[in-house]
C-alpha cells in the first residue's frame, strides 16, 4: 500500500473516530432539552460524558490537521470553500465547549439554561453540517481548473448532502440514547431506553436513504463501480436494523455497538464512493482533486506514517481505559457523594 | 493588486491577530498554572496537609475555567489557515501541517483525556494515579506548546525544506523539530506561562490578603508562586535577550524595525524611548532616550556589533525579491518591543520586592504591595501580547519569511464579505466569553464570595 492511500485511510480513520465517540456525547447533547426531568438528572446526563468528550473532540482536531499535513490541497480547498459552514461549526463548537465547564460555575437557574442550550444546539448543529460537507466531497462542488471552490454559501446545499445531515444527527441521536442507557439508571434510564426506541425508526429509514443514495451518488458523480461502495453501506444498513432490533429487545449494549458500527461503516461508504478523489467538481470532472493530486511529498507522508502508527495504539489504549475508569452507571446520590478530605472547593471558613 | 483583493488580505489579517492574540492570552496561564496546580497536589500528597489540597481545588477551578476557552479559541487556529490563508495552506502544508498533526496526536490527545480524568477521577482513581493524570496533562499541554511553535518557528526561520513546482517539501524532519529559533522562542514561551501562572497566583493571593481572609493558607501558595516568579522573570530577560539574537541573524529586518534602526550602525545604542523617527519621511526622532552601545550587544552579543538599518535592508531586498516595501510597520513593531521588555523588566522588580517583603514576613501587611501585586496580574497578558504583535508584524510583508508574501497567501474563493461577516462574529462572540469568562475566574478567585449553603466542591466536576 502506498503511503498517499494509507493516509486517505487513516484520515477517514480519524473522521470515524470522531464520529463514533463525539456522535455519542452529540447524541446526549440534543437530548438533554427532552430527556431529563429536573436539574439533577441533567446533571447526570452532563456526567455521563463529562470525563470523555473533550478526548473525543479531539479526534476532529486530528483529521483536520492530518488533512493540511497529508493532503495540503485537499485541505486548503475545502476548509475556504466551506467559509460560512465552518464558521458556524466554529461558533457551535466554542459554545459547547465552555458549555460543559461553565454551566456549573453559576447558581441561577437561567445561566444553567442558557448552557443547556448551547450544549443542546451545538451537538445538532455540529453534525448537520459535517454531515452537509461530508456529503458534499462527494456529490461534487464548483471547483475550478485550479483546484479553487468557485461557488457559493447556498451551492453547499443539495437535496443528497442535506440528507446527509439529517441522517447524522438521526444518527447520532440514537447512538446517543443508547450510549444513556448503558450509562444511567433509574427513571432516567427507563427514559433513555425509550428515546433509543423512538429514534430508532427515523434514524435507519434516514440512514438507509442516505447509504444508498450515497451509491448512488458515487456510481453517478464520482464515476465509481458499484463495488466496493455497496459492501460498507450493506454493512450500515444491516448494523442500522439490528440496532433497532436490540433497542426493542433491550439489549442497550449491543445495540450501542450497532450504532457505532453503523457510524464507521457510513464514513467507510463516504470514504469508499470518493476514493481515488477527495473533492469531486462538479464544474469539470477533471478538476476534481485526487489523492495522488493533492498529497504531500513522500518524505513528508513517511515521517507522519511513524508517529501516527506509534502514537494512534498508545491513545486507543489510554482512551479505553479512561472509559473503563468511568464504567459505572451514573446514579443520583453520587452527585453528592463525598470528596477526599473536607470539601475545598473554595476555602472557606471550616 | 485591486483595493478590493487587498480589503480581503487585510480583513484575513485583522481576523487571524484577533483570534490568535485571544487564543493566547488563556493558553499561557494554561501553561504556568498547570503545573503550579500539580506541584500544590503534589505536595499535599507527600504531606497530607489538608491546605494543600484545598488550594489545589481552588487554583485548580481557575484553572480549568481558563483552559475550557483556551481549547474553544484554538480550534478556530487549526481551521483558519485552511478557511482564510489556502494559498499558503497549500504551499507550507508538506512542512507545516505535520507538527500540527503530530502535536493533535502527541499533545491534545493526552491533555484532554488525562485532564478529564484528573477532574472527573477524584474518587475512581488511586491518589498517586490521579495525581499522575495531572502530570500528564500538563505534559500535554507542554508538548502542544513545543509543536506550535516548531510550526510558527518555520515561518520565522524556515528549514528543512525545498521549493519544488511552488510549494515548500520537507527534506529533513530533524531540521524542522531541532530549529534554534523553534528551540528559543518555546523557552520564552514556556517561560512567559510561568510567569503568567505565578503572578496570577501571586496577585490573587495578595487579594486575599487585603481583605484579610484565609491568611495563613494562602500565605503558602504565595511562597511558592514567589518561588517560581522570582527565578523565572529574570530568566526570562536573558532569554528574551539571546531570543533576539536569533531575531537578529534569521529576521534582520525585524530588529531594525524594533530598533527603528534606519541607518546600519557599529556600535548601536538602545533606544529607550524616542519621539517622531517611524517613517520613511521621518528617519529622525525629534527626541530620544538612547544607551550606548546597548543594541550592539543586544543583537549580537558584543558591544561593538553591526546591526543593519532598515534603509540597507530594503536596498537589499529590493535586489533580491523585486520592487516592493519589505519594511515592517515601523511605529508598532518599536513600540511593541519597548512594552514587552518594560513589562518583563517591571515583573522581575515585583517578584523580587515580593521575595523580600515575603522573607522579612510583611508580605500580608503591605497594603501597597498588595494592590500592586493585584494590578500586575495584567502585566503578563499585556507582554504576552505585545511579543506576538512584535513576532508577527515584524515578520511583514511575508507570511513565510522570504519565501510568500502574506498579500499573495489567501484564500482566493473567500470574499471580502464572508471575512467581514466572520471578523464580525468572532468579535462579538469573543468579546461575550472574554466578560464572562473575567466574570467567572473573578467570582471563583475572591475572598468574599458567600458560601451558598450545601454547595458542591467545584473543581470535582459537578456538572
Amino acid at each position: 500500500m502506498n503511503l498517499q492511500i494509507l493516509w486517505f485511510c487513516l484520515i477517514a480513520f480519524f473522521w470515524s473516530g470522531y464520529f463514533v465517540l463525539e456522535g455519542f456525547d452529540f447524541g446526549v447533547g440534543m437530548l438533554l432539552p427532552f430527556l431529563p426531568r429536573g436539574e439533577e438528572e441533567r446533571s447526570e446526563m452532563f456526567r455521563s460524558i463529562g470525563p470523555v468528550w473533550d478526548g473525543n473532540e479531539v479526534w476532529l482536531v486530528v483529521a483536520g490537521a492530518a488533512t493540511f499535513a497529508a493532503f495540503p490541497s485537499w485541505y486548503g480547498t475545502m476548509f475556504s470553500g466551506f467559509y460560512l459552514a465552518l464558521l458556524f461549526v466554529l461558533v457551535l463548537l466554542i459554545l459547547r465547549v465552555v458549555s460543559f465547564e461553565w454551566r456549573d460555575k453559576g447558581d441561577k437557574a437561567r445561566w444553567r439554561r442558557v448552557w443547556m442550550w448551547a450544549n443542546a444546539v451545538g451537538s445538532a448543529g455540529i453534525p448537520l453540517v459535517w454531515g452537509v460537507a461530508l456529503a458534499d466531497l462527494i456529490y461534487g462542488l464548483p471547483i475550478d481548473s485550479g483546484g479553487d471552490y468557485t461557488g457559493n454559501f447556498w451551492d453547499l446545499f443539495s437535496a443528497y448532502s442535506v440528507l446527509g445531515g439529517v441522517a447524522f444527527v438521526l444518527l447520532f441521536a440514537f447512538h446517543g440514547a443508547g450510549y444513556l442507557a448503558l450509562r444511567t439508571s433509574g427513571d432516567l434510564y427507563e427514559r433513555a431506553r425509550r428515546a433509543a426506541r423512538a429514534l430508532a425508526v427515523p434514524a435507519i429509514a434516514v440512514g438507509a436513504a442516505f447509504m444508498i443514495w450515497t451509491v448512488v451518488v458515487a456510481v453517478d458523480r464520482n464515476h465509481k463501480d458499484v463495488f466496493p461502495p455497496v459492501l460498507p453501506a450493506v454493512i450500515a444498513i444491516v448494523a442500522l436494523l439490528l440496532a433497532g432490533y436490540f433497542a426493542y429487545r433491550g439489549r442497550n449494549d449491543l445495540g450501542f455497538a450497532m450504532t457505532a458500527i453503523a457510524t464507521l461503516a457510513a464514513v467507510a461508504t463516504l470514504f469508499t464512493g470518493l476514493y481515488p478523489r477527495v473533492m469531486v467538481s462538479s464544474t469539470s470532472f477533471g478538476n476534481s482533486l485526487t489523492v495522488s493530486g493533492a498529497a504531500s511529498v513522500h518524505y513528508t507522508l513517511a515521517v507522519m506514517s511513524v508517529v501516527a502508527l506509534v502514537l494512534v495504539p498508545v491513545i486507543l489504549l489510554y482512551q479505553s481505559w479512561n472509559y473503563y475508569v468511568f464504567r459505572a452507571r451514573i446514579t443520583g446520590s453520587e452527585l453528592s457523594a463525598p470528596v477526599p478530605a473536607q470539601s475545598a472547593t473554595h476555602p472557606g471558613p471550616g | 493588486m485591486s483595493a478590493l483583493a487587498s480589503t480581503a488580505v487585510d480583513l484575513a489579517r485583522i481576523q487571524f491577530a484577533t483570534t490568535s492574540i485571544y487564543h493566547f492570552l488563556f493558553v499561557p496561564l494554561t501553561l504556568g498554572l498547570g503545573p503550579l496546580v500539580a506541584i500544590m497536589q503534589t505536595i499535599w500528597h507527600r504531606t497530607g496537609n489538608d491546605a494543600w489540597l484545598r488550594l489545589t481545588r481552588f487554583f485548580g477551578t481557575l484553572f480549568l475555567i481558563n483552559f475550557a476557552i483556551g481549547v474553544a479559541t484554538g480550534l478556530v487556529q487549526e481551521f483558519e489557515f485552511g478557511m482564510n490563508w489556502s494559498v499558503y495552506s497549500k504551499f507550507v502544508g508538506n512542512v507545516f501541517g505535520a507538527p500540527l498533526a503530530v502535536e493533535g496526536l502527541a499533545a491534545f490527545m493526552l491533555e484532554s483525556t488525562f485532564l478529564g480524568l484528573w477532574i472527573f477521577g477524584w474518587n475512581r482513581l488511586s491518589p498517586r494515579l490521579h495525581l499522575a493524570t495531572l502530570w500528564i496533562a500538563v505534559a500535554g499541554t507542554w508538548l502542544s506548546g513545543y509543536f506550535i511553535l516548531v510550526a510558527n518557528s518555520w515561518m520565522q526561520h524556515p528549514v528543512g525544506y525545498k521549493i519544488v513546482n511552488g510549494e515548500a517539501q520537507l527534506t529533513s524532519v530533524w531540521a524542522l523539530v531541532s530549529n534554534g529559533f523553534a528551540l528559543r522562542a518555546y523557552l520564552h514561551t514556556i517561560l512567559a506561562g510561568l510567569i503568567f501562572g505565578s503572578l496570577v497566583m501571586l496577585g490573587v493571593c495578595c487579594w486575599h490578603f487585603l481583605r484579610g481572609h484565609e491568611v495563613d493558607l494562602f500565605r503558602k501558595a504565595a511562597k511558592l508562586a514567589l518561588i517560581v516568579a522570582l527565578p523565572v522573570t529574570l530568566l526570562q530577560l536573558v532569554v528574551g535577550n539571546r531570543f533576539g539574537e536569533a531575531v537578529t541573524s534569521a529576521q534582520s529586518m525585524k530588529i531594525a524595525a524594533s530598533e527603528a534602526q534606519w541607518n546600519s550602525c557599529q556600535p548601536c545604542g538602545f533606544s529607550l524611548f524616542q519621539i517622531g523617527g517611524f517613517t520613511e519621511q521621518d528617519q529622525k526622532p525629534s527626541f530620544s532616550i538612547t544607551i550606548p552601545k546597548l543594541l550592539s550587544y543586544m543583537a549580537d552579543g558584543s558591544f561593538s556589533g553591526e546591526v543593519q538599518g532598515l534603509n540597507q535592508l530594503q536596498a537589499q531586498e529590493q535586489s533580491k525579491y523585486g520592487p516592493g516595501n519589505y519594511m515592517p510597520n515601523v511605529r508598532v513593531i518599536y513600540w511593541s518591543m519597548r512594552v514587552m521588555a518594560f513589562a518583563g523588566v517591571l515583573m522581575f522588580l515585583i517578584a523580587v520586592l515580593g521575595a523580600w517583603l515575603y522573607w522579612k514576613q510583611t508580605l500580608e501587611r503591605t497594603r501597597w504591595f498588595q494592590w500592586t501585586a493585584i494590578g500586575a496580574i495584567a502585566l503578563p497578558y499585556i507582554a504576552a501580547t505585545a511579543g506576538w504583535v512584535l513576532t508577527e508584524m515584524g515578520r511583514q510583508p511575508w507570511i513565510v519569511q522570504d519565501l510568500l508574501l502574506t498579500s499573495k497567501a489567501n484564500s482566493p474563493s473567500v470574499s471580502s464579505t464572508w471575512v467581514g461577516i466572520s471578523l464580525g462574529v468572532f468579535i462579538t462572540l469573543y468579546a461575550v466569553l472574554g466578560i464572562v469568562d473575567f466574570v467567572l475566574m473573578r467570582r471563583y478567585a475572591r475572598p468574599d464570595r458567600p458560601e451558598a449553603p450545601g454547595e458542591l466542591p467545584a473543581a470535582v466536576a459537578t456538572y
